[in-house]
C-alpha cells in the first residue's frame, strides 16, 4: 500500500512540475471554461435574470468540456516521447499510474472550478455557495466520476490516430449519468426553496457512480494498456 | 528475481490480418550481445515490445529463465531496461529530474549516487539542470541510454541506440555495451548501423517478413554477411 501511494505521489508531483513550468493545460482549460460560461451567460441571462436551471447546466457543461480538453492534453504529454511505455515498464502497480494521472487531472480541474464556480455565481446571479458543503460534495464527486472514466479512455486512446475525436465520442455517453446528476443536484441547490434531501440524493448517486467507475477503471487499466 | 537466459519459442504476433512475427525461436544467454537486424517493417520493434512485456505474443512463449512475463510480473519488469526509438524522457524536465524521477519510480537505493553516475556516463554533468527540450538529439540519446540502464537491468533492449551520436559518443556507447557484457547482461540490440556494431556483438540474427534467420559467423564484415542473407531470401522469394 505504501509503494502504491508513493507511486501515485511521484506521478502527481511530476505532472504538476511539468504543468507548473508550461502552464499549458491550466491556461487552455481555464480559457475554454470561462469562454463557455460567458457565452452561456449572454444566451441565458436577460435583464439580470437567468433562465431556470441555466446556471447549473452551464457550470457542468463548462466542467465537462474543459475536462475533456485537460484529459487529452495530459496524455498527449505521455505520448510525445512515449514516456507512458517507460512507466508501464517500471516495476510498479500499474493501477497506481492510473490513480496518479487521475489525481493530476482532478487537481487541474479543481483549479479551473475555483475560477468557474464564482464566475457562474456572478454571471447568473446564482447562490452557488448558499450550501457550500453540499455544493463542494457535488463538484468533487461529479468531477471524480467524469475524470475517472476520462482518464481510463484517454490512456487507452493514447496511441490511436483519431484520439481527439474518439475521446469525447466514447466519454460523453458513459458519463452522461454523472453530468445529469451533477446538473440536477446543483439545480436543486439553486431553487428558491432549496430541497436539501433531494440534493443529498443526487450526491449519493454521484458517490455511487464514483465507486463503480473508479473500481472498473482500476480493474481494467492494466489489461487494456498492455494490449 | 533474476534470470540468466532469454528464450523465444515459436513466437508469432499478428495485428488484424497482418503478420508481424512468424514462429520466432531464439535463445540468448547472460553476457551475450545479440544484434537483431532487418529491413524497416521486418518486426524488430514488435519483437522488442514482446520481450519488454508490453505486448503479448499471439502464440508461442517467451521465457526469462524460469519465468514467463505473467509469472514474473512487476519484479520481472524491474529487471528489464528498454531504450526505445522514442526516448522516454520528459522534455520539460531537466536531465537530473528525469533520471531522479525514474530512479524513484524504480525504487532504487542511493538515488543521488546513481543519478550522478548516470550523468557522468552520459557526459551531461554540466547540463544537469537544463530542460531536455533544449538538448541536441545526441545528448538526448545519451541521456536515454543512461535512463534505460539506471536500474542495472539483467535484460537490456536497445532500439537503434547509436541514433544521433557523434564519434566520441558512439565509442563510449560501444565501451558501455562491453561493460554490460562483462556484468552478465543479456543485450538485444536493433540497428541499421552495421559497421558500428561489427565487433561489438557476439552474434547477429535477422528478421525478414517476421521470420528469424541466423547470420552465420564467418569471413567478411557483418554488412557483407547480412547482404548475403538478404540476397538469399530475395532469391528464395
Amino acid at each position: 500500500m505504501g509503494s502504491f501511494v508513493e507511486t501515485v505521489w511521484l506521478v502527481v508531483r511530476k505532472d504538476l512540475l511539468i504543468e507548473f513550468r508550461s502552464r499549458e493545460i491550466l491556461y487552455t482549460t481555464l480559457f475554454f471554461a470561462v469562454s463557455c460560461v460567458l457565452v452561456f451567460a449572454f444566451g441565458f441571462v436577460r435583464e439580470g435574470r437567468a433562465v431556470e436551471d441555466a446556471a447549473a447546466g452551464s457550470l457542468w457543461i463548462a466542467i465537462a468540456f474543459s475536462g475533456t480538453l485537460a484529459l487529452g492534453r495530459a496524455f498527449e504529454r505521455e505520448r510525445q516521447s512515449e514516456t507512458l511505455r517507460a512507466l508501464m515498464m517500471a516495476p510498479i502497480d500499474r493501477p497506481a499510474l492510473y490513480v496518479g494521472k487521475l489525481v493530476g487531472v482532478l487537481l487541474l480541474l479543481a483549479a479551473v472550478e475555483a475560477i468557474v464556480v464564482p464566475l457562474v455565481a456572478l454571471m447568473f446571479q446564482a447562490p452557488l455557495l448558499s450550501h457550500p458543503f453540499l455544493m463542494l460534495g457535488l463538484l468533487a464527486s461529479g468531477t471524480i466520476g467524469f475524470a475517472a472514466v476520462g482518464t481510463l479512455f484517454a490512456a487507452m486512446l493514447v496511441r490511436a490516430r483519431s484520439r481527439d475525436v474518439l475521446l469525447p465520442v466514447l466519454l460523453y455517453p458513459i458519463t452522461i449519468p454523472v453530468i445529469i446528476a451533477g446538473v440536477r443536484g446543483t439545480a436543486v441547490l439553486l431553487q428558491a426553496e432549496v430541497d436539501v434531501p433531494m440534493a443529498r440524493a443526487w450526491l449519493s448517486m454521484l458517490v455511487f457512480f464514483d465507486v463503480v467507475f473508479v473500481t472498473l477503471a482500476l480493474w481494467t487499466f492494466e489489461p487494456v494498456m498492455t494490449e | 528475481m533474476d534470470f540468466t537466459s532469454l528464450t523465444f519459442h515459436d513466437v508469432s504476433r499478428t495485428f488484424g490480418r497482418r503478420r508481424a512475427l512468424h514462429r520466432v525461436t531464439l535463445e540468448c544467454a547472460a553476457g551475450e550481445i545479440v544484434a537483431l537486424l532487418g529491413p524497416n517493417g521486418a518486426g524488430k520493434s514488435t519483437l522488442l515490445s514482446i520481450t519488454a512485456t508490453l505486448l503479448a505474443p499471439s502464440s508461442g512463449t517467451v521465457r526469462y529463465g524460469a519465468y514467463s512475463a505473467e509469472a514474473g510480473g512487476a519484479a520481472l519488469r524491474g529487471r528489464i531496461g528498454l531504450l526505445g526509438h522514442d526516448l522516454y524522457l520528459y522534455p520539460e524536465l531537466s536531465a537530473e529530474e528525469n533520471l531522479t524521477f525514474f530512479a524513484r519510480v524504480y525504487r532504487l537505493p542511493a538515488v543521488a549516487t546513481r543519478v550522478e553516475a548516470a550523468l557522468a556516463h552520459a557526459g551531461l554533468e554540466h547540463r544537469r539542470h537544463d530542460p531536455v527540450v533544449g538538448f541536441s538529439r545526441g545528448m538526448r540519446q545519451r541521456l536515454a541510454v543512461e535512463r534505460a540502464l539506471l536500474h542495472e537491468p539483467r535484460l537490456v533492449l536497445l532500439d537503434e541506440p547509436f541514433t544521433g551520436l557523434d564519434d566520441a559518443a558512439t565509442a563510449a556507447l560501444g565501451r558501455r555495451l562491453g561493460g554490460l557484457r562483462e556484468a552478465g547482461c543479456i543485450v538485444l540490440v536493433t540497428t541499421h548501423d552495421l559497421e558500428t556494431i561489427d565487433g561489438l556483438i557476439d552474434r547477429a540474427v535477422m528478421l525478414h517478413n517476421g521470420r528469424l534467420e541466423a547470420i552465420a559467423p564467418g569471413r567478411g564484415s557483418l554488412r557483407e554477411r547480412y547482404r548475403s542473407v538478404v540476397g538469399r531470401q530475395a532469391h528464395d522469394g
